[in-house]
């Protein structure tokens, strides 16, 4: 149930995205789903690709420093409140979370949030238990 | 004004006669009691017999920071440690500081050097004296301050830091004379100021700054915003500490080398050939009268040139040129030395992190700043912006416990430094000083 994401370190400057962006382009990768995090002199981008292992292999080629990493990708009815169910269940279960990014699937109807918890296996299981939907890492790199 | 005036103006060939024969008493001395100088004497085919002329110093090896840190703590001692009554250190590349020794007579003789220099520089026993040296190992904070009671005035032993207090106890206590770095002088004027506190007109009147290197432009700035003559100190702990050599206030052009006690050369640093007066060299100094750790042409890395013209302060001693720069890869920031390899074994020291580094002194206002542009390796890499922060404040505190330095540490991609064949380019030095 977790899917696999891989983050790049970047400079902040000037450029830095749009070579992560050339490598992925010239490599025929596509980007489901991504988050850039920054501080004042470096930044966090996070992706999470339909070919994780090409990815990998470019991003080494152009010597980028990366690292692969498990996060969670819940489903959620996209409408008022959905978000906050989720957060609930959280608090309940004491679970912290590192960081999350979301978008809209592409019919509109749901939305899927991407969760990086202190514990992921704990995580899964409160979401499961509450009857969420977590979707394993082959549906959301096909998506 | 002159406080020793017998010996600080003595004619050159007396001058020169007297040094001899303490170079003569010194060699002997040492060849006798340090092992290390028997077998480097030995070594290089010279005994104390061999000399006969001042000239023949040259015949004599040369003394390394290395030889000292091959001889730590105390192998170059030449008393026993019970005529020892103290010991000061300084910093080194391995993080074992060169560790030095003084005799009851050497204090007093280090005393008497730093009352010179006071007294040089326009100070009498009615001055109040702040020493903003610090206190401990490092030679400053004790040497000014053993200095200010020989020379009888008055001293206030603020040590560094506290910088708000400082500028109380200067705008209170009303000090005629302040002792520190050249650039915490101009560092206390700036917090002055913008405390709202006018400088210009404390009791100040004279500054007595070293132990980094500064700049006429430098100078300028500070008189100006302290309203002060401001005049430069030269020493180092192994061979005294502060004192070694003064600027006079008369002359303001060069540092007097207290030539009854020490002898100054300069050398190619590459070759170790003398070199003229009045061109460039590597200081290179004897200490003549020193009991406890009397070194033998202890090589400094300081590059300066000796000039040799009378001054008009009537100062027959030979004077060094403000230190231009050094030798080697050292850095002097804030007063600190710094050396390339201390940082680079601070990061080899954290695990998972690489060699790669880069360090970019600058000043900032007049303070010296420090960053350290460290590679990312994939070892340390994580999807945790908390992670990385981490590894920056491991780094700035491990930098700060080892080498007692403030840097800024800047995390960069793997592979994005200089890289070239030959010496890496690790020291962006852009101060204009």
């Amino acid at each position: 149930m977790k899917v696999e994401q891989i983050s790049v370190f970047l400079e902040n400057q000037p450029g830095g995205l749009e070579h992560v962006t050339r490598v992925l382009a010239d490599a025929d990768i596509n980007i489901r789903a991504l988050s850039l995090a920054d501080t004042s002199d470096f930044g966090i981008l996070r992706l999470i690709v339909d070919d994780m292992e090409s990815a990998e292999k470019a991003f080494h080629d152009e010597g980028f420093t990366v690292k692969r990493s498990h996060v969670v990708a819940v489903e959620i009815p996209d409408r008022p409140g959905g978000m906050h169910s989720i957060s609930k269940v959280l608090t309940e279960k004491n679970i912290n979370v590192e960081y999350a990014y979301a978008f809209v699937e592409r019919s509109g109807e749901n939305a899927i949030i991407i969760f990086r918890f202190d514990d992921i296996d704990a995580g899964i299981d409160a979401l499961l238990e509450n009857g969420f939907t977590v979707l394993p890492g082959e549906k959301v790199y096909r998506l | 004004m002159i406080f020793n005036e017998e010996f600080e103006t003595l004619p050159r060939e007396a001058l020169e006669a007297l040094q001899l024969k303490r170079l003569q008493q010194v060699t002997g001395r040492v060849y006798h009691t340090v092992g290390f100088y028997k077998r480097a004497f030995d070594e290089a085919g010279v005994t104390p017999d061999d000399i006969k002329t001042l000239d023949d110093i040259r015949r004599l090896p040369f003394t390394t920071k290395q030889d000292l840190r091959d001889n730590y703590p105390f192998g170059l001692f030449a008393v026993p440690m019970s005529n020892i009554v103290r010991l000061h250190a300084s910093s080194g590349t391995t993080g074992k500081p060169t560790v030095v020794g003084y005799t009851r007579r050497d204090i007093e003789i280090w005393s008497r050097l730093m009352a010179r220099s006071f007294v040089a520089a326009g100070l009498t026993s009615n001055d109040i004296i702040h020493n903003a040296y610090g206190y401990g190992l490092f030679t400053g904070g004790l040497g000014a301050h053993y200095g200010t009671e020989m020379l009888g005035a008055s001293v206030i032993p603020m040590s560094g830091g506290s910088t708000k207090k400082q500028i109380m106890i200067l705008q209170d206590f009303g000090p005629t004379a302040i002792c520190c770095t050249p650039s915490y002088a101009l560092y206390l004027a700036e917090r002055g100021e913008a405390m709202g506190v006018d400088m210009r007109s404390l009791k100040l009147r004279v500054g007595i700054l070293g132990a980094e290197p500064w700049s006429e432009k430098m100078r300028q700035e500070i008189e100006g915003r302290l309203g002060i003559t401001a005049l430069d100190i030269y020493g180092l702990s192994e061979i005294m500490g502060p004192g070694v050599a003064m600027e006079c206030a008369e002359g303001r052009d060069g540092l007097h080398v207290f030539e009854d006690h020490f002898i100054v050369e300069t050398i190619n640093p590459e070759t170790g050939e003398n070199v003229p007066y009045g061109e460039e060299g590597e200081l290179v100094f004897t200490s003549l009268t020193k009991e406890a750790f009397p070194l033998i042409r202890y090589r400094t890395k300081d590059i300066s040139r000796l000039m040799k013209e009378p001054c008009r302060c009537g100062r027959t001693h030979v004077r060094m040129a403000r230190v231009s720069g050094r030798s080697d890869d050292m850095l002097i920031i804030r007063g600190v030395n710094v050396f390339p390899s201390q940082i680079e074994s601070v990061l080899l020291g954290i695990e998972g992190l690489g060699p790669h580094y880069e360090l970019i002194v600058d000043r900032e206002g007049n303070l010296d700043t420090l960053e350290i542009r460290v590679e990312m390796s994939e070892d340390v890499f994580s999807d945790e912006i908390k992670t990385l922060q981490k590894i920056e404040r491991r780094i700035t505190k491990d930098i700060k416990d080892y080498l007692g330095v403030t840097a800024k540490v800047k995390l960069v991609g793997a592979g994005s430094l200089e890289r070239s064949e030959g010496k890496t380019q690790k020291v962006i030095d852009k101060r204009e000083i």
